[in-house]
């Protein structure tokens, strides 16, 4: 039985065809992702307020129906450091095509991950696990399961992950936290089988790890062709 | 689901036979299990006359005895008629070899096809396909014996969705000495999928290891093969087309199926236990060794040959494929080099891998294969055989094996396979010792033991 909440949010992005950051971060929080505090602004006026809410640096991103791929319309900008910054950054933004706000939010860092999951015909839901930046098209650095996953499997997706050691610990940097890594991963499944009718693909591309634990950094259902 | 009656039947009758033709589908079908395969067998035809002597029925309703199964090879459009006869005739199981169904585009005469058999009442096997092959029991590939090549009988099952890839593999499995259960090429898989025959070899008693070919499944069918594989106590080996892009587009025009994406494929069936072979040379040494071996067996593998060269290559081959060949210990390296003839005992190495060199005996190898065997330094052993040595004859083959049926210890042989070797390679093949013709295949063998199907 499908989350009502969740299904409500479903059902009014039919008409988009995908489900907007603000809207599929909703959904996460639902399930039982870590979404990190986030502010949708409309107006100029409203920047002022919630960058003292949320604390700088931020991070920036257009909210549009007619953007899926936010970076590539130059949607995202990151690392602003006041406010002056952050009305320079909405005005470029509102500029943008179908616009209907900025959502704004505290930088995350830590080691890049991508979730996903992929409606397959053959196997239904199934669930990936990468390492994430601007590579991870050219290494494709990923393992696969089909959903639901127990721990046993996240535990073995990340020992597949030839950056395995990135999250490990590299270099002197901390481990992240493996056992909210797992959760996520494990909670993520577990929504992807919900979504099962609903949904063609899902993104969270970054999800931030580290120390204290993972961040859903940005997110984009793409929702089945009814 | 029991499909004995596909893979053992008592009675069996073949429609569309010719009585010009002695090259059709169904003529071949029917001569050689009238001549050569314990099934009773009658020829049916509307025109009646005879063939090979025996009277042709005009309709499977004629036979005055039960037909257990039908092989159905008539044009097309005539098939769905057929088997609604079939049917009322009471059969209890219909092959429909005959093509120009959903993969010549003609979805509805495959439904209709399903639709006359009671929509599952009657499993039919097919269309577009080649059937089924037991060995001395029956055989239902229209292919002129003279021109296949057939392995024994043996415990690997193969299920096919590709005629040509089933036939191919069977030439394969005759060349590597490889037994087999039943194989059976599904084509269109109209009504007998994969999955209804994973369920009939689990339970088939002669069979041990189950080998699929598979282009695709249909919706989510995918998920529920995995699930039933999961808790499958049988080794299953699967073998996928469509890796690629290029290889996909193939698929599609082939048997009009919808072929997912590899990684995926890949990912999930490892997820559930299932041995994914890249190409047919995993596929072949997974099958020889898990044919043998229903134990699993670790990782750490001792590695005993005549030439150093092999044994070099085999622990490269070892490492690459996720396996351990660490040096032994010294009070195992002193056990070993004790027990060796006076004229190699200064010159052979016995670290791991164990160079015996050029002249050593056939003693040398049974006592090294023998302490080894004792050794809980590792968990089995790669033999790799240079049968052109002096010192050795063709009866090493089973006198080696007769130490691992002594001991237990899980023995992989290389023998270069060329006709002059055979008896050696007998030796161990027929004391259940799988044996490859490559070091890397034998190595592929231990790999398949460890049962570590996940990386």
């Amino acid at each position: 039985m499908i989350n009502a909440a969740i299904h409500q949010i479903i059902n009014s992005s039919q008409e988009y065809g995908w489900v907007m950051e603000p809207q599929a971060k909703e959904i996460f929080r639902l399930a039982g992702l870590p979404v990190p505090q986030f502010i949708v602004v409309k107006d100029i006026t409203e920047c002022g307020p919630a960058a003292k809410t949320l604390g700088y640096p931020l991070a920036a991103k257009v909210v549009s129906p007619e953007i899926i791929h936010k970076t590539e319309h130059q949607g995202v900008v990151v690392n602003i450091g006041d406010l002056a910054g952050l009305k320079d950054v909405f005005i470029d933004l509102s500029g943008l095509p179908g616009f209907q706000g900025v959502l704004l939010e505290k930088m995350s860092s830590g080691v890049e991950l991508i979730l996903g999951a992929k409606n397959d015909p053959q196997f239904g839901p199934v669930v990936l696990l990468g390492i994430g930046g601007i590579g991870v098209e050219i290494y494709k650095d990923t393992a696969i399961r089909m959903a639901p996953v127990a721990t046993e499997d996240v535990d073995r997706m990340i020992s597949e992950l030839k950056g395995r050691k990135l999250l490990e610990g590299y270099r002197g940097a901390p481990a992240v936290n493996r056992t909210s890594l797992i959760e996520t991963v494990r909670n993520f499944s577990l929504l992807s089988m919900e979504l099962a009718t609903h949904f063609e693909s899902i993104d969270i591309n970054p999800l931030f790890c580290a120390k204290d634990g993972c961040f859903v950094a940005d997110a984009r259902i793409i929702l089945r062709q009814a | 689901m029991n499909f004995d009656i596909f893979f053992r039947p008592r009675t069996m009758a073949v429609i569309g036979v010719s009585t010009s033709n002695d090259l059709h589908p169904a003529n071949v079908v029917y001569s050689k299990n009238l001549l050569r395969y314990p099934v009773k067998i009658f020829p049916v035809n509307p025109k009646g006359g005879t063939l090979l002597n025996q009277t042709i029925y005009r309709s499977i309703s004629e036979i005055d005895e039960e037909v257990e199964l039908a092989i159905i090879a008539v044009r097309a459009d005539l098939v769905p008629e057929t088997v609604r006869e079939c049917v009322a005739a009471g059969v209890k199981g219909a092959i429909v070899i005959s093509g120009g169904f959903a993969e010549a585009g003609h979805q509805d005469l495959q439904d209709k096809m399903v639709l006359a058999a009671g929509g599952g009442n009657i499993p039919i096997i097919g269309p577009n396909c080649l059937g089924v092959f037991t060995p001395a029991h029956v055989d239902t590939f229209f292919l002129p014996s003279e021109r296949t090549v057939q392995p024994g009988t043996g415990n690997v099952a193969i299920v096919s969705q590709s005629g040509g890839i089933l036939v191919d593999l069977l030439v394969k499995f005759a060349d590597e000495g490889i037994g087999l259960s039943s194989a059976v090429s599904i084509g269109n898989k109209a009504m007998v999928r994969e999955l209804a025959l994973l369920d009939h070899f689990i339970n088939d008693p002669l069979t041990r290891v189950i080998v699929f070919y598979i282009e695709g499944f249909g919706e989510n069918e995918g998920r529920e093969f995995v699930l039933a594989a999961k808790d499958c106590p049988k080794p299953i080996v699967v073998l996928k087309s469509g890796k690629t892009a290029g290889g996909s587009r193939a698929v599609s025009s082939h048997t009009a199926s919808l072929a997912g994406d590899y990684a995926v494929f890949q990912s999930v069936l490892k997820q559930h236990g299932v041995y994914v072979a890249a190409n047919e040379f995993e596929l072949t040494s997974y099958c020889e060794a898990l044919s043998c071996y229903n134990q699993p067996a670790g990782k750490r593998i001792g590695i005993v040959s005549g030439s150093g060269g092999h044994g070099a290559l085999a622990v490269d081959a070892c490492y690459a494929y996720g396996l351990s060949a660490e040096e032994f210990d010294p009070p195992l390296q002193t056990a070993l080099r004790k027990v060796l003839s006076e004229n190699i005992k200064g010159i052979a190495s016995v670290a791991n891998p164990i160079d015996l060199t050029g002249s050593a005996l056939e003693h040398d190898f049974e006592v090294t294969v023998e302490t080894l065997s004792k050794s809980d330094q590792i968990d089995c052993i790669l033999l790799l055989m240079l049968p052109y040595l002096p010192g050795i004859t063709s009866d090493l083959g089973a006198k080696i094996s007769m130490i691992y049926r002594r001991q237990g210890k899980p023995l992989i042989a290389y023998v270069p396979h060329v006709e002059k070797y055979r008896m050696l390679i007998e030796g161990f093949e027929l004391n259940k010792v799988p044996v490859s013709s490559s070091i890397e295949g034998a190595v592929m063998m231990a790999k398949a033991l460890t049962g570590n199907k996940n990386d």
